[in-house]
């Protein structure tokens, strides 16, 4: 494979991460030759609640926990696949999360800080295991609530299934979201937006219109997500390390209660668009287009 | 679901392990490990499909594989409807995978 590297002339073509099946990301984010399983598919700890529906499970139940280091610091990085049950959140995967996040936290609180990144790729709870997904999603999130006290939490949504259900919310708790254009972030999907309120709320099909609203670029140009990379393997790698150099922000997102009570009570739901959007959430972009007019 | 077995004979013990693939649409996972040791070399088949009825389909593919494959090697497979190139395929990355003892 090297020599291929090496012998291949210009243009290149980019390393994909979307293209990624989830332990090729989790070991491309960590330092090269630092990447250790837990909890790996021959522990085959799977669900054990799919076989009672008819639904064939997977060895590792959809979940890489590695352990390893992002720029020589100690790191974990939970990764889910999303080509298993479409990255949905079992008892068994959405344990796994959870149990990477306390473990870190409880060194983290030792005054050993574990740098812990989560890469989102789930339509959230998985249906087939209903509340006991959910109980799990409240973990992670009160995990990382507790982490981003003592290190950045940095989240990466990658696509292209994205982000949604209890997890939009575990994504949003991140202290730094790193989004390419192909990713979602987003409470409900698409789909069930159309299923539940009907065509004319939303065209599901229409994919421009759905990434118009909660696609990466969207999400990024309205500071619900901090970095926007291409997808390629080192464009996600650098900003993840750089994320965890920034340190922890000032505020996080959820600490600002007021500010987007503040933004969203701007907002008209009957003439509200993506660009509206974009002007109320990222005031300071809004003014940056204005003078780029004026000029 | 479908829940299948067979058996092969093997003639020499395999001692990596290695895990490729992913149980999504068209697709398998298939986990490869040293077989239980214990009386004659053998190879072991445990088959986990969403797809019922292929029984047969499965033998051809699996004669085929160990009329070339002579590991004493326990194989799992969780398929989600690939075809008998996926799998056969899929057979031939983990036997790669192993042999290159990367297997985690």
């Amino acid at each position: 494979m090297n020599t291929i590297a090496t012998a291949r002339s210009a243009p290149m073509l980019l390393d994909s991460f979307i293209e990624l099946p989830a332990r090729e990301r989790a070991r491309a984010l960590l330092d090269a030759g630092t990447f250790r399983e837990l909890l790996g598919p021959f522990d085959k700890i799977e669900s054990p609640w799919l076989p009672l529906q008819g639904v064939v499970c997977q060895a590792d139940d959809g979940c890489v926990i590695a352990r390893g280091t992002i720029d020589g610091e100690p790191a974990v990085v939970a990764a889910i696949e999303s080509a298993f049950q479409g990255g949905s959140i079992g008892e068994v995967s959405g344990s796994k999360i959870a149990a990477a996040l306390t473990m870190a936290l409880r060194d983290c609180e030792r005054g050993k800080i574990v740098r812990p990144v989560v890469l989102f790729e789930t339509g959230g709870v998985r249906l087939q295991e209903a509340n006991l997904g959910l109980a799990v999603i409240a973990e992670i999130q009160a995990a990382i609530v507790a982490l981003r006290r003592h290190v950045p939490v940095v989240g990466v949504i990658a696509g292209m299934v994205g982000c949604f259900g209890g997890m939009s919310l575990a994504a949003a708790l991140c202290s730094y979201l790193v989004v390419t254009k192909q990713g979602r972030l987003g409470m409900n999907g698409p789909e069930v937006i159309e299923q539940e309120a009907g065509i004319e709320e939303l065209d599901s099909s229409d994919r421009r219109r759905v990434w118009q609203l909660i696609g990466g670029e969207q999400r990024a140009a309205t500071a619900l997500a901090d970095q926007l990379v291409d997808d390629a393997t080192d464009a996600v790698r650098s900003a993840v390390h750089a994320a965890f150099k920034l340190g922890l922000p000032a505020a996080h997102r959820s600490e600002q209660v007021d500010m987007f009570l503040e933004r969203l009570a701007r907002i008209d739901p009957a003439s509200v668009t993506p660009e509206t959007m974009r002007d109320v959430y990222n005031p300071s972009s809004a003014q940056h287009n204005a003078r780029k007019e004026q000029a | 679901m479908e829940h299948l077995t067979f058996d092969y004979p093997a003639q020499r013990a395999v001692t990596t392990r290695a895990h490729v693939g992913v149980v999504g649409s068209g697709d398998l996972e298939v986990l490869l490990s040293p077989a239980e040791t214990g009386g004659a070399l053998s190879a072991h088949v445990v088959v986990r499909t969403s797809v019922d009825g292929y029984s047969h389909i499965w033998k051809s593919v699996l004669d085929r594989f160990f009329s070339r494959y002579d590991g004493a090697a326990q194989i799992e497979i969780n398929d989600f409807g690939a075809t008998p190139g996926v799998v056969a395929l899929r057979l031939a990355e983990a036997i790669e995978a192993a042999e290159q003892g990367d297997g985690a």
